[in-house]
């Protein structure tokens, strides 16, 4: 976004550094000058608590690495030791636990903000496709994470989703079956599976890290939205990133941090499973395996179509579709807000996701089978029906002609404009 | 968007965090049997409950007795180690006790070798495993036709009470279980398991050498009762509590409930200084976000 920057060396080193790397003059002025919405609520102090998160979780991570033994026979043991002996390893392995939790918490708090406001929209689709990215990534790290304390929701959570490529048999023989092969290294789920995993759960967050630079990198290049979904367009809708948003975002990452602290230290099993208290074990199978609960719509999806092969597809569609939501939003505002027939699809949406969740708990029998299908219906006619339709039927209510008449009124709006530019 | 809003938002949900708090502690002992066909499993009172409960040594140290006069018999308790008996935040027996107890464990520890390659067993000491009387599981299985006495060291960890609260207020025992600091379903279960045993219900067709356990997914457990009420573990005059049955059940899951969580005492003493630095300082950041954004309208 293009704004004048302010910054000045003031030292002879300083000088001397941007006239050759430049770096302070980049981060003062994408992170001091940068001019963001005035109206910006605490919904958006979650892409700050993102970026800490993934921060936390990569040094926890690696500090538990130097005690962790990515083997069959050596994982669970190695984990109890950090739990018992290593000093503090039971509050950095909690940390880290616990910390992958609440990452999906915000992640998913962020990707329902960016819905609700229309962050998707042009010209942010690069923007929110980014973020998709970096949730399939964040997917596939979580899901490789919790492989390898190696105790029986491990090694069955591992079982049950890595097997789901077979069903690609029923359309190349063999096909399937090869694949899964080559995923687990071997004609079962083992310590040869168990390595791999570890190897890629260590590689993943750096891809992640590498993607949420571009995720900023396009963000500062479009600006951010905001609540009434309007663009910063005159000097007076914005107000410089520091001391302005910084604060803000300050406040939210530390009264988040309060709730992960709540689960660090007095529920740090809470959102985990008994079961995973019990060493892997290939010959006995679980009552229920179930994945974590970040994964559990997806889990109820996979689990709703009758056939294994379209029910794997469901489950991917289900996080491929958000790829094309800048598309299938057909609405001319952005905001929800001024959306007076989406906002009641938008909240049965978001109703629909907390029910997949439950239901993706539950065993897949009974009228948890029927409700769980008729969730997936939603879900899926929510972005291939809804989005498209509402928004080509419905009279948005009349928009704000700028952040800061939003905010100021629109007679107060023209002296500030007047007087900023 | 003006401040007030977001303001009585937060309100609104501390509000309601606090209404929860206050019916989860009226409630709580009800929420695992709202409905179900289960049996459904009591939740104790334990000293080590909840976001403020410590263990209490007296019974960490009862528990243990418990432990060693009558699970050692079948299980080991491998992940624990001597010198644990004697650390803070566990029995605290004094040193030269577990000293003294290590050397004249019944159990010996095997597979290490002398000078000359021979496999040789030695007395444990203080930095070794409690273990059990078998040297591996298949020795273990052989003994018990096939039924292998578990390793304790994780069993309240490992075992849990299944929610069958009704979907409609599903949400509400889970957010009062969180508000609450619930984490003791393992133990809760434990105790309901070591007084679950009973006589088989009329026409049920017990498999052989199995016991009739309410508790026990399935009913029919292949450990006979381990506690029993006319043969109660003997404690000392001044080990705090009169021993009986429900006694020694209770005190040897709190025992067991350590083993499984030895850091419990440290973590929630730690956590409440961290809560208090992140709420302070919560409450700073906002008041100097306050000050900052008071420079304009927003």
């Amino acid at each position: 976004m293009n704004h004048e920057s302010t910054y000045e060396p003031k030292s002879g080193f300083g000088k001397w550094l941007d006239a050759r790397l430049p770096v302070g003059r980049m981060m003062h002025t994408q992170f001091v000058d940068f001019p963001t919405p005035r109206n910006l609520n605490y919904l958006w102090t979650f892409g700050g608590i993102l970026t800490f998160f993934l921060m936390a979780q990569i040094v926890t991570g690696i500090v538990l690495a130097m005690h962790y033994q990515p083997s069959a026979t050596e994982a669970f043991d190695s984990i109890e030791r950090i739990r018992r002996d290593v000093n503090y390893g039971w509050l950095i392995r909690n940390l880290h636990a616990v910390g992958a939790s609440m990452f999906f918490l915000a992640a998913y708090i962020h990707i329902f903000r960016g819905l609700y406001y229309g962050s998707y929209k042009a010209p942010r689709e690069i923007l929110w496709i980014i973020g998709v990215l970096i949730f399939v990534c964040m997917m596939a790290t979580a899901f490789m994470g919790y492989s390898l304390p190696w105790g029986q929701m491990s090694f069955w959570a591992v079982t049950v989703i890595t097997n789901l490529f077979s069903s690609l048999d029923s359309v190349v023989e063999g096909l399937g079956t090869n694949i899964v092969q080559w995923l687990w290294g071997g004609y079962s789920v083992s310590g040869v599976t168990l390595n791999r995993f570890f190897s890629l759960h260590y590689l993943l967050p750096f891809v992640i890290a590498g993607l949420v630079g571009l995720h900023l990198w396009a963000l500062h290049v479009v600006g951010q939205n905001s609540p009434t979904g309007l663009d910063v367009k005159t000097k007076s809708d914005s107000v410089p990133m520091h001391p302005f948003a910084t604060s803000k975002d300050a406040v939210g990452m530390f009264a988040f941090l309060l709730l992960f602290a709540w689960f660090v230290f007095y529920l740090p099993d809470y959102l985990g499973h008994a079961d995973n208290y019990i060493p892997a074990d290939p010959l006995v199978t679980p009552p229920h395996i179930v994945p974590e609960w970040y994964f559990l719509p997806y889990y109820a999806i996979l689990r709703a179509i009758p056939s294994k092969l379209f029910g794997v597809i469901a489950m991917f569609a289900s996080i491929g579709v958000l790829l094309f939501v800048p598309w299938l939003d057909t609405a001319r505002v952005r905001s929800t807000k001024y959306r007076p027939m989406y906002r009641w699809f938008f909240w049965l949406f978001a109703f629909t996701c907390l029910a997949l969740g439950y239901l993706g708990s539950k065993p897949a029998e009974g009228a948890y089978v029927l409700w769980a299908r008729i969730f997936t219906a939603y879900y899926f006619a929510h972005f291939l029906i809804v989005m498209p339709i509402v928004g080509w039927l419905e009279t948005p209510k009349k928009v704000p002609g700028s952040i800061t008449e939003a905010v100021l009124g629109p007679d107060k709006a023209k002296n500030a404009q007047a007087s900023a530019n | 968007m003006t401040s007030p809003e977001p303001l009585r938002r937060v309100a609104l949900v501390l509000g309601l965090a606090l209404a929860s708090l206050t019916l989860a502690g009226a409630v709580s002992a009800k929420a695992a049997d709202a409905g179900g066909a289960e049996h459904a499993i009591e939740r104790q009172d334990w000293s080590f409950a909840g976001f403020t409960g410590l263990y209490d040594r007296a019974q960490l140290q009862r528990g243990f007795q418990v432990y060693q006069q009558v699970c050692s018999a079948c299980h080991s308790l491998s992940r624990v180690r001597f010198r644990n008996l004697a650390e803070p935040g566990g029995p605290e027996f004094p040193e030269e006790a577990v000293k003294a107890l290590a050397a004249s464990w019944p159990y010996a520890i095997h597979g290490e070798m002398d000078d000359e390659g021979n496999e040789v067993e030695r007395v444990p000491g203080l930095a070794d495993p409690i273990v059990g009387p078998f040297k591996n599981e298949r020795q273990a299985r052989s003994a018990y036709n096939g039924a292998l006495p578990l390793d304790l060291s994780l069993i309240t960890k490992a075992r849990t009470v299944e929610s069958h609260a009704p979907w409609y207020s599903h949400w509400f025992w889970m957010l009062a279980d969180i508000v609450s600091g619930y984490q003791e379903a393992g133990a809760d279960y434990l105790y309901a398991l070591l007084n679950g045993y009973e006589e088989p219900p009329a026409g049920l067709q017990m498999n052989e050498g199995m016991y009739y356990n309410v508790a026990f997914p399935g009913h029919q457990i292949a450990m006979p009762p381990p506690l029993s009420p006319d043969m109660v573990v003997e404690y000392q005059p001044d080990a705090g509590a009169k021993s009986t049955f429900q006694q020694n059940a209770k005190d040897v899951t709190a025992f067991l409930a350590w083993a499984a969580d030895p850091s419990l005492d440290a973590r929630k003493e730690l956590g409440w200084f961290v809560m208090l630095y992140l709420l302070i300082t919560t409450v700073l950041l906002y008041l100097v976000k306050k000050l900052i954004w008071s420079r304009i309208k927003h």
